[in-house]
């Protein structure tokens, strides 16, 4: 069975919906000759043409400004923003524009548009190229927000997010692209992974790990080195989507275990997790055995010193200490 | 003006452009029908602004009254099957795209049998299936969603093209610059066109740029332009097909600036404490549908009595949108979260 990189199962559903449908083209910096700043795109020119693999100059609103406007004219484009940083720069396109003109126009439009970027700190690249900002967009009605943790449900939800008619933000984590720690098994065919279906990716009985994308990763180190140092046995739920959320998921995980700790590399502070906690409180009070613990970055930048950066954002031992601290309130 | 309007030479020539005088060649019935849009626009907009002074309506209303050329002459230019993007004043543009008068009004009331179902108001009108590829609420707005619409154009080979309206604001948003230069780079079958009616909200053109034309951008770009008295329906027309048939032969945008005048203040609460009345009484004596009536009525293309018989065909068409309008409907309550996802 081949195994790939979750940077290889992503251009991978690019390129097989290419061939499949060709409405799908690729807008974005530097994606041609260069392959994308992280190589995600690498040779996809040679096979595709500069029409459907389309550089831009660095003009993140008109990357997707354009977009919106071909996918409601009957494209299906897929834009790349090379740093979920510069969404920013696009985010009135984003907000104003991509998630209310189905509404607006009071449902007559749709809008089929994926926003790849990458996200996520861990690479010293400082303040401004290694936010989590999925809270952004998160909270708009009309998007979709994705973030697939390992190669399989990359590939999976990102032909689910080609194939939906909503426009979609796709965030990646460049720690899990070309890790080969990260590699598995990912079927040839296309298949999708629904959007707003969380995933369980390893079963246990006394506690329930919420995150997303790499915190999944660092979720299952933890909750091996607990399982073989103190005999707990953590549930660890992937959300995969964050809108659609897949609560019921995770609300039938609680109701197993009694206790929850929720596992984020964004901010604390007005973070996604605070919604995930609050649904799972109005939802499932009463299966709550222990009070909910959030393991999130720390309220401040991400700074660029090693030091400062493994502090701000979540590692094992942060995790470990999450977990272990749900259990002693029990 | 008048004499601009009459002129019968082959060509009008405008900063070095042989623009064609096309408008000679059109069916008399047409002309008519131009006339015909630039009363549907001001009656409509005269209705609007009586249903704001009664408190009629819930949001606010940008009138585009005073501009009315510039829609009906740039949209009658370009084919039915073309695209538009409108802007916060957007009213003109749509109904010369087409629209249902009844189904505008019946959306600036709020009501279901809206365009929008009563969710996007004055600022969201679209109309997909006729190329309004809608309204906007944000200054510039349009600009993006036109050059994609450009091109899906281009890579479906579809020879239309897209008119994107924005105003003299909309010039200084960042996206003019960013969708402009990718249109230029790109040829794509755009022409934006800049109504520059000499105030965005209070600001004047003239204190909002260092330059003397709008269209001197054009520089920047690499791509042609020029600016053109938006109050002369004819002049409109011509240059605006001029452009367009260049768009769809493939040679790339165009940044067209039509100059004009907003009669009425920028939205329901403006004082309009930043202009003279004079200024105001000035600009209307450049009245775009009075220049244009009587150059029809000096050409015999209608009579005085025709257009007093057009005009009262419009004021009951206006009649019987406003009625349709008030009996409509209100959404159901329970409609309030259809449609925000596909």
């Amino acid at each position: 069975m081949r195994e790939i990189t979750y940077l290889e199962a992503i251009r991978e559903a690019m390129a097989q919906m290419m061939r499949k449908n060709s409405d799908i083209y690729l807008i974005g910096e530097d994606i041609a000759q260069y392959g994308g700043a992280f190589g995600v795109t690498v040779g996809m020119l040679a096979e595709f043409g500069k029409e459907r693999i389309r550089n831009t100059p660095i003009s993140e609103a008109a990357i997707v400004g354009v977009g919106i406007g071909s996918a409601v004219t009957g494209m299906r484009p897929i834009a790349e923003i090379m740093f979920s940083d510069f969404m920013t720069i696009s985010m009135e396109q984003i907000v104003n524009q991509a998630a209310k003109i189905r509404y607006m126009f009071g449902g007559k439009v749709k809008v089929p548009l994926v926003i790849r970027t990458a996200g996520g700190g861990g690479t010293g690249a400082a303040a401004q190229h290694s936010q989590s900002l999925q809270g952004l967009v998160v909270h708009i009605p009309g998007l979709k927000v994705v973030m697939p943790s390992c190669p399989y449900d990359a590939k999976g939800l990102l032909i689910a997010s080609i194939n939906d008619d909503n426009p979609v933000i796709f965030i990646e984590h460049k720690l899990l692209y070309k890790n080969k720690k990260y590699i598995e098994h990912v079927p040839q065919k296309m298949y999708e992974v629904p959007l707003g279906s969380a995933d369980i990716k390893r079963k246990g009985t006394d506690i329930s790990m919420v995150a997303t994308s790499f915190m999944v990763k660092k979720s299952l180190e933890v909750a091996q080195i607990l399982a073989e140092e103190e005999n707990i046995e953590c549930e660890v739920v992937d959300l995969r989507t964050l809108r659609p959320l897949d609560i019921d998921t995770v609300l039938g995980s609680v109701k197993k275990t009694g206790r929850l700790v929720c596992v984020e590399e964004a901010c604390s502070f007005g973070g996604f997790m605070g919604e995930v906690v609050s649904q799972v409180v109005e939802k499932g009070f009463d299966y709550l055995d222990a009070p909910v613990v959030r393991v999130a970055g720390r309220n401040c930048p991400v700074p660029y010193s090693l030091v400062l950066e493994q502090e701000m954002i979540p590692g094992v031992e942060r995790i470990k200490k999450g977990v272990l601290d749900v259990l002693r309130k029990a | 003006m008048e004499k601009t309007l009459n002129k019968k030479s082959k060509y009008i020539n405008t900063d070095g452009y042989k623009i064609e005088d096309k408008f000679q060649d059109l069916d008399d019935k047409i002309k008519v029908e131009m006339l015909k849009k630039m009363y549907q626009i001001r009656h409509f907009e005269n209705e609007t602004e009586q249903f704001i002074i009664r408190g009629a309506i819930h949001g606010t209303c940008h009138l585009y009254v005073g501009e009315e050329a510039t829609a009906v002459g740039a949209i009658y230019a370009i084919r039915r099957d073309d695209y538009i993007t409108s802007t916060h004043r957007g009213h003109g543009h749509c109904i010369s795209k087409g629209a249902d008068l009844s189904m505008m009004m019946a959306e600036l009331l709020g009501k279901r049998t809206g365009y929008c179902k009563g969710k996007g108001g004055s600022m969201h009108i679209a109309d997909i299936d006729a190329g309004n590829l809608g309204a906007n609420g944000v200054v510039g707005g349009g600009l993006g969603i036109a050059t994609g619409a450009a091109l899906t154009c281009k890579l479906k080979e579809n020879s239309k093209i897209v008119l994107c309206f924005f105003g003299d604001g909309a010039a200084n948003r960042g996206i003019f610059h960013e969708t402009v230069n990718i249109a230029s780079i790109w040829d794509l079958p755009v022409i934006y066109l800049c109504e520059n009616n000499v105030y965005g909200m209070s600001m004047p053109t003239k204190e909002a740029f260092n330059i003397k034309k709008i269209s001197d951008r054009k520089v920047s770009y690499g791509i042609d332009g020029l600016t053109i008295d938006g109050n002369n329906l004819i002049e409109v027309f011509n240059t605006v097909s001029y452009f367009a048939s260049r768009c769809r032969d493939g040679e790339g945008p165009v940044l067209i600036e039509s100059l004009t005048y907003r009669w009425k203040g920028h939205s329901k609460s403006d004082a309009q404490v930043y202009r003279s009345k004079e200024e105001v009484k000035s600009w209307m004596k450049k009245d775009p549908i009075l220049q244009y009536r009587r150059a029809l009525i000096q050409d015999g293309v209608l009579t005085e009595k025709e257009d007093k018989d057009l005009e009262k065909e419009v004021i009951g068409q206006l009649k019987e949108a406003t009625a349709f309008a008030k009996e409509s409907p209100f959404p159901d309550k329970s409609e309030v979260e259809d449609d925000v996802y596909a």
